[in-house]
């Protein structure tokens, strides 16, 4: 049952050959005896689940189902759940129950889908490697039976390696410089980053307003398909949200990619890549080849800055973020405060971990005075810069692939003490965010017994075509298919 | 040493909408802390600032009144500090492109004379909550300070003049002015015991004639034009104390308390915030085109300054009566009610101007809290005009009207036997009974040569006339007789 997609499951449900009931419980009680090697869970809510599961039941009896009714999946701890504590990875939010949806929670909610929980993340989604989280680090489900702890990747390590490790077959995710496509690739499961505007923030806690954005993970593309239908829209609650017509992005998933042109940004195979892991990225782009795209090499020319202003405008938008986390009205504050000052500074210095405080503090230096032309102003230029790299490129073709990460997952601390070595985990993925356009990571293959991800970066708005284009690579291959031992 | 005295003002407007700039929220005064915060405005985690497109018509009908370019295209920053009462850490304000850009307004001095201050710009943000200090205690008694937000997230737009203005009297006649054409425009309700105007005054002495401005120093949060005199007053004495015994003026900002008339350094420029502005991210640049504007200009009611203008032609009002009723758009209602009624305009305005206004303050009441109406005031001033009352009687009917004790001009006038005696047969019979006891006083009037001498003694028979008709007969007939009788 666990290795079952949201897709068969769905059809189950609506056969009636299992319940929603039935199904919780097995995943529920999955998760109670796996979960202890991974620690991909902050929060499993297994009473509101089970009832949310009876609830599903009772719908699909009265025949208002919805493909989702009753389906199991998990949301990243970043989304505000009415009622259920969303920690966002910190001791900040340790204790902070919201009294209302974000709206990917609600869409969620609404469509009947049954959660089982919160899962971990790096805190306040500042991270590649989950490892930041203030309940513990994640371990990713590959490279355990080799006697390694590794970590899934982060942001969203928590949620994919929940699904590497068939705890839920879907849960949602966030990425604002490739926290949902990196752990994807490190787990073996496909994830997608959609266009800037598409999925709703509202509720979805920030981390840099102008680059998050919501997103899906799964093991098949079909599946993310199904919870990009639930998510995406336009919503009057995020004014960044953008009004535009809403595709059923499973209804293309099987048109034949036969003159599909494909552009392989020569900036993205670089030194940086492993020649083994380079490997696996250009047999994959060789299927493609098979199933009758055509390649051609293109170029980024600005890619290089993209990881330079992405730690000026990500940290800026941050600092100011993260200001409302101050003691008054909600979240940790530390104890016997003798005034204001000391409120806020101790508050602050035992509720955020040490990643967090270095990118409030790079943020709040590069928006001094004195400094913000010279740092703010001038990412800002390259953001245009790198914008248009991407606007060029998809004249001359539909699709970019890349590697989604200069290597496979590694070994948990190998990078904690050197944050430029885990900001470089992001070197492929960074642009994508600062573009706004959608990307995709897409299991296609295995470097030393872990999964390496194929990266596929779409035009504004082309999410319907970068599922398709990871469907078909997926009816071909089984990549995603690999359980971890 | 002479003095150039240099000011210039920002003032703070709080916009009527029914609902916060950013937020769902209603904006209504005085309700229960906190009971007007949802989740956005408390800063919730997650939550995202939604723009209230009213705030944007109210601005920019702002704009076009003080005749000030529309920018097509503004910007929301972030304005970094820590405060309780600033939930997000942030405010959320325009600096590099506000909505509003340059404009003026034109002021009438006691002088007669007209002058033109230039608006700066002037930009939407939203308004903090409020800290409520030593207002709860714990258990040992210490004074704990609350915090309450109903007003955080209430529409502002910030007015910034140039330092055009020279001394008080034009600082609080702009303020005036400016509290005149937001609450014509309707965008404010202009309650300055609400805070719903308050005022920064910047202030800078040089010496006379001099180009260079001198260093200034910013007085803020005036919520009433007589603080604002007064801490215009008081700063420029002392920074006038202080150059003229060699010293230098500190770039700072103050607070004035007007209960006391002092004043005292809340920050120096050194120790002001780096607040740290940068584009809101969360709001997408307000794009503001041509069809916006032009549905705000077609929606502008008349402004003090036509009205003042019509008042002058279609009443026939005197400059300062026209400027006086005209400037206040509830002034100018209560008037023109009344004068439909009362028909005489100058008359209706004397009684606004005199016996009206002087109740207001004495109570201090506006005329929105007014007892009597516009069509009350203007029936009195109808039986005042035809001689049915004299104006002695006429205070009394409006002493009755203001009292509630009656709402009806004539009945009161009828109840109080009010109604003067004007039949000129029984006037000249009292008027020769009372001549007739007085042969010294009609002697002496007679052999008086001096014409304004024997004006002042006919004062000297109204008296026992108005006894001996008990205070019913009308003054002026009284008057004509007395001076046929007495021989010219």
């Amino acid at each position: 049952m666990h290795n079952k997609s949201v897709a068969e499951l769905s059809r189950e449900l609506e056969r009636g050959e299992i319940s929603s009931v039935e199904l919780t419980q097995q995943f529920l009680d999955r998760i109670k005896q796996e979960d202890g090697r991974f620690n991909s869970f902050i929060t499993v809510t297994e009473e509101q689940a089970l009832a949310d599961a009876k609830a599903a039941d009772e719908q699909r009896a009265a025949g208002n189902a919805t493909p989702w009714t009753g389906v199991p999946f998990a949301h990243k701890d970043i989304f505000c759940t009415n009622g259920v504590r969303t920690t966002c990875g910190s001791k900040m939010l340790e204790n902070f129950v919201p009294p209302y949806d974000a709206t990917v929670t609600g869409n969620f909610r609404k469509a009947g889908a049954v959660c089982l929980g919160k899962t971990n993340m790096d805190e306040f989604a500042m991270g590649s490697s989950t490892e930041s989280s203030y309940f513990g680090a994640t371990t990713n489900p590959w490279g355990l039976s080799q006697g390694d702890k590794r970590v899934p990747g982060g942001s969203s390590g928590g949620s994919a390696a929940a699904v590497a490790a068939r705890l839920v077959p879907a849960a949602t995710a966030t990425d604002t410089g490739g926290s949902i496509r990196q752990p994807a690739a490190l787990c073996g499961i496909t994830g997608l980053k959609p266009t800037y505007g598409r999925v709703s923030r509202y509720g979805m806690i920030a981390f840099a307003s102008s680059l998050d954005q919501g997103g899906t993970m799964a093991r098949t593309a079909e599946d993310n398909a199904l919870m990009l239908n639930v998510m995406a829209g336009f919503d009057p609650k995020d004014s960044t949200s953008i009004d535009r017509e809403l595709p059923d992005y499973t209804a293309t998933l099987n048109e034949p990619l036969k003159g599909l042109k494909i552009g392989l940004p020569k900036e993205y195979f670089s030194d940086q890549l492993s020649p083994a892991m380079e490997e696996q990225v250009r047999n994959a782009v060789k299927e493609y080849e098979k199933l009758g795209a055509t390649v051609k090499e293109v170029s980024l020319p600005n890619a290089k800055l993209a990881i330079a202003a992405y730690y000026v405008i990500a940290p800026a938008e941050a600092s100011a973020n993260l200001s409302r986390f101050d003691g008054a009205r909600y979240g940790y504050r530390c104890d016997d405060p003798k005034d204001l000052m000391d409120m806020y500074t101790r508050t602050r210095a035992e509720g955020f971990g040490t990643e967090v405080k270095r990118r409030i503090l790079v943020g709040t230096y590069a928006l001094s005075a004195g400094y913000f032309d010279a740092y703010y102003l001038k990412a800002q230029k390259v953001r245009r810069l790198i914008q248009q790299d991407f606007i060029n490129a998809f004249k001359e073709v539909d699709v970019l692939m890349s590697p989604t990460s200069p290597s496979p997952a590694f070994v948990q601390g190998e990078k904690t003490n050197d944050p430029v070595t885990m900001y470089l985990e992001d070197i492929f993925t960074i642009a994508v965010n600062l573009a706004g356009v959608p990307a995709m990571s897409v299991p296609a293959g295995f470097v030393d017994g872990l999964p390496v991800g194929l990266q596929i970066i779409g035009d504004y708005f082309s999410e319907a075509r970068l599922l398709n284009a990871a469907h078909q690579f997926q009816q071909a291959t089984d990549w995603h298919q690999r359980e971890p031992q | 040493m002479q003095w150039d005295i240099v000011i210039g003002l920002e003032i703070h407007v709080q916009l009527a909408t029914k609902t916060k700039i950013f937020s769902g929220s209603s904006t209504a005064y005085g309700a229960e802390p906190n009971t007007q915060a949802n989740a956005v405005d408390l800063a919730m985690p997650g939550t995202l600032p939604v723009p209230n497109e009213q705030a944007f018509r109210y601005a920019v009908m702002f704009g076009l009144a003080v005749n000030a370019e529309i920018e097509r295209r503004s910007v929301f920053e972030r304005k970094n500090y820590f405060y309780p009462d600033l939930p997000k850490g942030y405010q959320t304000t325009q600096l590099e492109r506000p909505i509003v850009g340059p404009g003026y307004v034109d002021i009438d001095l006691a002088s007669g004379e007209t002058k033109r201050v230039r608006i700066h710009h002037a930009h939407l943000e939203e308004d903090a909550g409020k800290s409520l200090h030593d207002t709860f205690y714990d258990e040992l008694g210490h004074g704990m300070s609350g915090i309450d937000l109903n007003r955080a997230g209430t529409p502002l737009i910030e007015v910034v003049t140039e330092p055009d203005m020279t001394n008080a009297e034009e600082a609080v006649a702009f303020a005036k002015k400016l509290h005149s054409i937001v609450t014509s425009l309707g965008i404010c309700d202009g309650d300055m015991s609400q805070g719903s105007m308050r005022f920064d005054v910047n202030i800078s002495l040089k010496p006379k004639g001099s180009e260079t401005l001198g260093t200034r120093t910013e007085t803020k949060n005036l919520n009433s034009f007589r603080f604002m005199e007064q801490a215009i007053a008081h700063e420029v004495e002392r920074q006038m104390d202080i150059l003229e015994d060699g010293g230098t003026i500190v770039q700072e900002t103050r607070l004035y308390n007007g209960d006391r008339d002092e004043s005292r350094s809340m920050r120096t420029k050194e120790e002001a915030n780096d607040y740290r502005y940068f584009p809101c991210p969360d709001l997408l640049p307000v794009e503001i085109d041509d069809s916006f504007i032009e549905e705000a200009r077609n929606s502008l009611p008349e402004l003090p300054d036509a009205r003042k203008a019509r008042f002058m032609d279609q009443y026939g009002l005197n400059d300062y009566d026209a400027g006086l009723l005209g400037g206040d758009s509830k002034l100018a209602a209560f008037f023109e009610e009344a004068v439909s009624h009362g028909k005489d305009a100058k008359l209706t305005s004397n009684w606004i101007q005199g016996e009206f206004s002087a109740r207001l303050n004495a109570e201090e009441k506006t005329v929105a809290d007014s007892p009597i109406s516009g069509a009350q005031l203007g029936d009195l001033v109808v039986r005042i005009a035809d001689n049915t009352i004299s104006s002695a009687g006429a205070k009394k009917v409006f002493e009755a009207l203001w009292s509630g004790e009656n709402d009806n001009v004539d009945a009161i006038i009828d109840a109080k036997g009010l109604k003067q005696v004007s039949d000129t047969g029984a006037l000249e019979a009292m008027v020769d009974e009372v001549l007739a006891g007085m042969p010294d006083q009609v002697a002496q009037y007679q052999n008086e040569e001096d014409p304004k001498k024997r004006k002042k003694m006919l004062g000297g028979f109204m008296g026992p006339l108005m006894k001996a008709s008990k205070g019913q007969g009308n003054p002026k007939l009284f008057n004509e007789i007395l001076v046929k009788k007495l021989g010219g």
